[in-house]
């Protein structure tokens, strides 16, 4: 390796490098970071630019209109600021979104932070430790569809839960709402982002100094308290991070809730494919519009709580 | 001999046992219900333990020519694969240093990970279909004839739906990049610089040499996200699918245990992948072991 060095090189010469370097190193970074730069302009600012665009634009049956028009935005609300005639679809829909989220985020956060706190708190093995943690981050680069439909043995009418159900004598008939319902919905989500928030939290958990946990012990706190006062705290920033990942991945679906909720079940996602599906371009856009600045103020509010930068 | 265990590390690890389970029991279950027998179905009882499934997977499913979609998976996951750690380790490597709009780029990477799939793969549509729309004008405008009669559009695998999954991909990429470089030993290339060698050489003979098993460990995610990507590519892909759209649309027509076949067959490739990923890793290590042992 020594020898593709240039040994040879006398004090002027290397005098002489060393006063070019500078001005190749002010450009090199530039031209480094160019295609994430040119990559995310492309599939990432001008696309949204175009769905912004796009959402105050008119259309009709086969094409789009640029005339700049409120409609998409009126027709999405209409009729939601009736007070007498009950809540309208758009609203009756981010509910229903909002409901999920919450629920989902709910049990993902408490099984996430219980995975990760075992794994960074109870194993003495760092060997161990990797081989479980990758255990568990395996499956997130399987196909989600695939863990999808891998429920239908389990969950069907004839599957292996209602077969148990009966014969245990714990209920006379199959039921039907373990798939295809809210709950397979909701069961399928923990089983796909648990990942998402196990991750991040372990991230914090590890970076947790364990002369903290120590001296708290010593000052004679519980351990309800250190988990409550030390660790919980510290872990903050892990479940912020993975918080959001759920939020987004929730709020944005339309492939989990049509798979596992037998195309039954209504979620924006699934309006904004719909109207894609119809060619409704503008309306679509104007969908999108909407639940990118819900999503971004639940992720504002969120990062209030969190600098991520830090936590890489 | 260690201290005994406390109750609460039993609890939590049953706890973490049958999340364990949980995740893998359902893809388990699956795999072996492939090998039902003729007359078996999508459930338990196994009717006897055949290959049928496959064979049936083999000659293919109905209308949908899978195998096509296979290869077309297959080429995009390869080319997302090599972008994307490419892409990610020159932009990982220009963050160590200052540049102009550095916290730009990086808000935009982070927030092309955190905007809802459906939204960018939409976006992305709607970017195309206006350039469509322009090309056609200017074609007509300056009479060009073969984009009036063959020209439909410039929506395609290879380029809608090659961009939806790298905005899927590099934020993942440049993450994983930061975590590697924030640990990274800068006194070597330090001492490197001090012995004269050029940047590239630098970055050749010490920097590459650190950090490529976890360019092993990038390009890993580069091909999975992609062979399993169906949010971002759903609306960006053009006219025809790649194999996890195709394996969408047929949750709702196929009712056989081909579908468990063909769910095995494509975690199959995952799991291939992600063992030789890992072995990859490893050999690499060694590798570089032995010459620092040969070094001395």
């Amino acid at each position: 390796m020594s020898s593709s060095l240039p040994e040879a090189m006398t004090l002027p010469a290397r005098e002489a490098s060393r006063a070019a370097a500078p001005r190749r190193r002010w450009a090199a970074p530039l031209w480094q970071a160019m295609p994430l730069g040119l990559v995310l302009a492309g599939f990432f600012v001008l696309p949204l630019l175009a769905t912004a665009v796009v959402s105050l634009w008119d259309y009709t049956e086969y094409s789009l209109v640029p005339a700049v028009t409120l409609r998409n935005y009126r027709d999405m609300f209409e009729g939601c600021f009736d007070v007498s005639g009950g809540l309208c679809t758009t609203f009756a829909t981010y509910l229903s979104t909002f409901r999920l989220c919450l629920i989902v985020w709910a049990i993902t956060l408490a099984l996430g932070f219980t995975v990760a706190y075992f794994l960074a708190f109870h194993l003495r093995s760092n060997t161990t430790r990797n081989a479980l943690f990758l255990l568990c981050t395996a499956p997130f680069l399987t196909s989600n569809v695939i863990r999808m439909i891998s429920w239908i043995p389990l969950l069907g009418r004839e599957g292996a839960v209602n077969r148990a159900l009966l014969s245990l004598g714990i209920v006379d008939a199959p039921q039907d709402w373990l798939l295809f319902s809210e709950f397979s919905v909701v069961l399928a989500f923990v089983h796909l982002y648990t990942l998402f928030v196990v991750v991040p939290v372990f991230n914090s958990l590890m970076r947790i100094d364990r002369r903290l946990i120590e001296a708290a012990r010593d000052l004679g706190a519980s351990g309800t308290q250190i988990l409550l006062h030390v660790i919980l705290p510290l872990a903050k920033p892990g479940m912020v991070i993975g918080s959001i990942f759920v939020i987004v991945l929730v709020m944005g679906d339309f492939v989990t809730i049509g798979v596992m909720g037998g195309q039954q079940i209504a979620s924006v996602g699934k309006i904004i494919q719909v109207q894609m599906s119809y060619l409704q371009f503008p309306a679509a856009a104007a969908q999108a519009m909407v639940l990118l600045a819900l999503v971004l103020i639940m992720i504002a509010v969120m990062t209030k709580l969190v600098d991520i930068r830090r936590e890489l | 001999m260690s201290e005994a265990r406390p109750r609460s590390f039993w609890i939590l690890a049953a706890i973490f046992a049958l999340f364990v389970l949980f995740l893998y029991g359902p893809t388990l279950t699956i795999m072996v219900l492939s090998f039902q027998g003729p007359d078996g179905g999508l459930t338990f009882p196994m009717n006897g333990l055949s290959l049928t499934w496959y064979t049936r997977l083999w000659e293919g499913v109905g209308v949908v020519d899978i195998w096509a979609a296979f290869r077309r998976s297959v080429r995009l996951g390869l080319l997302v694969m090599v972008l994307t750690t490419i892409i990610a380790l020159l932009a990982g490597y220009a963050f160590r240093r200052r540049f102009p709009g550095q916290g730009l780029l990086f808000q935009l990477t982070v927030a092309s990970l955190i905007v809802p799939s459906i939204v960018v793969s939409l976006g992305i549509a709607l970017e195309f279909r206006l350039l469509d729309d322009a090309i056609k004008a200017w074609g007509d405008a300056h009479g060009i004839a073969w984009i009036a009669e063959s020209y439909t559009t410039a929506m395609g695998l290879f380029t809608s739906g090659l961009g939806a999954q790298l905005t899927w991909t590099l934020p993942f990429g440049l993450l994983i990049m930061f975590a590697v470089f924030n640990r990274f030993p800068g006194e070597l290339e330090e001492a490197g610089r001090d012995l004269g060698a050029s940047p590239w050489q630098v970055f050749r003979h010490v920097v590459l040499p650190l950090i490529g098993p976890s360019l092993v460990g990038v390009a890993l995610f580069g091909f999975t996200l992609s062979w399993d990507e169906i949010a971002r590519s759903s609306q960006a892909i053009g006219d025809v699918n790649t194999l996890p759209l195709e394996l969408q649309g047929l949750t709702t027509t196929v009712t056989t245990p081909e579908i468990y076949a063909l769910g095995t067959l494509t975690t199959g490739v995952s799991v291939l992948v992600i063992a030789f990923a890992f072995m990859l890793f490893v050999a690499v290590r060694r590798w570089q072991g032995q010459r620092a042992l040969k070094a001395r």
